[in-house]
């Protein structure tokens, strides 16, 4: 298998608003996602998470180190990488369909193809029927199907997840997550998932990054080896309590301070 | 649309035909309404005929009851506006007043959104035009503009032409202001997405920018409409020779109420279409948005 992302040594400081105090969100952030596979990052708040995928996105600069997608380094957003969002953002005058075909929109496909390749992944996402909804007349487990699709419909190398079922009830959440497996089984994308739950992140990933905070830097990561398909009732598997315990050490040793700044 | 509907209670509440009570809850908006209009159109042509006076002259004696009589001059009456209406319509002299009016109040708010709209996208969109142009934009919106209209005399006359300028100058700011707060309060997140889409400047400010604005828009062109005819009135006061405001100025100054009522009574009338127009435009905008919101 070979690498397809790897962030080299990513350093990231900003100035803090109003104080002029340098902040470090990121240092020296090293990782290679393999191509395929399903990596999460894992962290508290306030890590650095959403900004790492911020950057691998190409929606900000970083100070130092590069992002290589397939060896080639990465300066803006670009067709190979499509993002998740965190709330669904999803433009409320478009209605479902339109919604999806936003990103092709914007590379010029045209209309009637736009128009299928948006209805093939309405319909992987569970939402024939109702590509002329509005966002507002959906749940918010709805609205996160739309706005998977909407990444999935670019058909980019990479799929980038800006902890996508943080704003979901936990039943809609984990049914989310089976869904989630489901498609990516079916796509076979490279995933870069972020998340700040430790279950999500080992119940969907094949290897978990444990971000450490305040710089925010790759503190350990864990390969998790539990073989697919998985299925709900794995929670409940000593294995899964297994890493779930080690991982949630891994975040708060030695770190209570920044738990508790964050 | 039709899911979010509230589902149709059984088909036979509605087969019995429904007693004189639902009937007027179903219509009490329009009922009370159109009864407070009667009420007030009956006491104004009392007041003006003097009958109430008549009334009650056994009561409170004709010293007394003579106060509730206020003669035409000063009130006119509902039926002497309805008889002026007639008689200008019949000479064709209202049609001369509200279509000098109407030319001057459709080129003004014509220049005035076709400058005011494209400047407040503008200067929401360019930073450095925004810091160009804040201080004079802020120093004119919160000065009242009618202090123009002598210069605007001055540098025109008294035509068409300074008339046209001053319903630009009034209309045209309301129109800047709400099209900057909505290049503001475009969600950052959602231009963020289209940042990551790949959008190009110009397809951000199409696809978020624009679409984000047109409730601001559609509120700013109510402010405008209302500045606007504050504009033809002013305006055929200080330099006309016909118009509605004009109608409204000379017939005041020469104690003709029922042609200063009728005057009043077409600016309002223009005043309500126009609103209902911008109405129904935002009703056919507003369906993507959540019920309570389109309201």
């Amino acid at each position: 298998m070979n690498v397809k992302l790897e962030a080299k040594g990513i350093c990231l400081q900003y100035v803090r608003p109003r104080t002029n105090i340098y902040q470090t969100v990121l240092e020296d952030v090293n990782l290679k996602v393999m191509e395929g596979e399903f990596l999460s990052v894992v962290g508290p708040s306030g890590c650095g998470k959403t900004t790492f995928v911020s950057l691998v996105d190409g929606l900000i600069p970083s100070n130092s180190g590069e992002i290589l997608v397939d060896g080639k380094v990465v300066t803006k957003p670009g067709p190979d990488r499509a993002m998740v969002f965190q709330d669904a953002s999803l433009l409320p005058w478009r209605s479902v369909i339109r919604n999806v075909t936003y990103g092709l929109e914007c590379h010029k496909v045209n209309g009637k193809e736009a128009r299928e390749r948006a209805m093939h992944f309405i319909e992987m996402v569970g939402l024939t029927g109702y590509e002329n909804h509005y966002p507002h007349e959906l749940s918010g487990g709805m609205q996160q199907r739309v706005n998977l699709a909407r990444a999935l419909v670019m058909d980019p190398k990479i799929l980038l997840m800006d902890e996508p079922f943080a704003a979901l009830d936990a039943q809609t959440r984990e049914s989310m997550q089976e869904e989630l497996l489901r498609i990516w089984a079916q796509s076979k994308k490279t995933v870069l998932f972020i998340t700040h739950q430790i279950d999500e992140a080992i119940f969907l990933s094949d290897r978990v990054a444990v971000f450490r905070a305040r710089p925010g830097r790759v503190k350990e990561i864990v390969d998790i080896d539990i073989e697919r398909p998985r299925k709900l009732s794995l929670k409940r598997d000593p294995r899964f309590h297994h890493y779930e315990d080690y991982i949630w050490s891994q975040i708060h040793h030695g770190s209570g301070q920044q738990i508790e700044a964050a | 649309m039709s899911r979010t509907k509230v589902m149709n209670p059984p088909v036979s509440r509605f087969e019995a035909s429904p007693s004189p009570l639902q009937v007027y809850l179903r219509f009490e908006q329009g009922i009370l309404g159109t009864f407070s209009i009667i009420a007030v159109l009956l006491i104004w042509q009392g007041l003006s005929t003097g009958v109430f006076a008549d009334w009650l002259s056994p009561l409170l004696g004709d010293q007394g009851a003579s106060k509730l009589w206020i003669k035409p001059i000063f009130i006119s009456s509902p039926t002497r506006v309805v008889a002026k209406t007639g008689e200008m319509m019949a000479s064709g002299e209202l049609w001369e007043h509200l279509s000098s009016s109407g030319i001057s109040f459709i080129l003004g708010s014509t220049i005035a959104i076709v400058v005011g709209i494209p400047l407040g996208l503008a200067i929401g969109w360019y930073r450095k035009l925004r810091y160009a142009l804040e201080p004079f934009l802020l120093a004119y919106n919160a000065t009242p503009q009618v202090v123009f209209i002598p210069l605007m005399i001055i540098w025109t006359g008294t035509g068409m032409a300074t008339r046209v300028l001053i319903i630009a100058t009034v209309t045209f700011i309301p129109l800047t202001m709400s099209a900057w707060t909505a290049v503001k309060t475009a969600d950052p997140r959602l231009l963020k997405v289209a940042k990551s889409f790949c959008s190009s400047d110009y397809q951000r400010f199409r696809d978020i920018i624009l679409p984000t604005s047109i409730p601001f828009l559609l509120s700013g062109l109510r402010l405008g409409i209302g500045r606007a005819m504050v504009g033809v009135v002013v305006g055929e006061i200080y330099a006309a020779t016909s118009g509605v405001g004009y109608l409204i100025n000379v017939s005041g100054s020469s104690f003709q109420t029922d042609s200063v009522f009728v005057g009043i009574a077409m600016i309002a009338l223009f005043g309500l279409l126009l609103t209902a127009l911008i109405n129904s435009i935002e009703k056919r905008y507003a369906k993507w948005r959540p019920s309570g919101a389109a309201k």
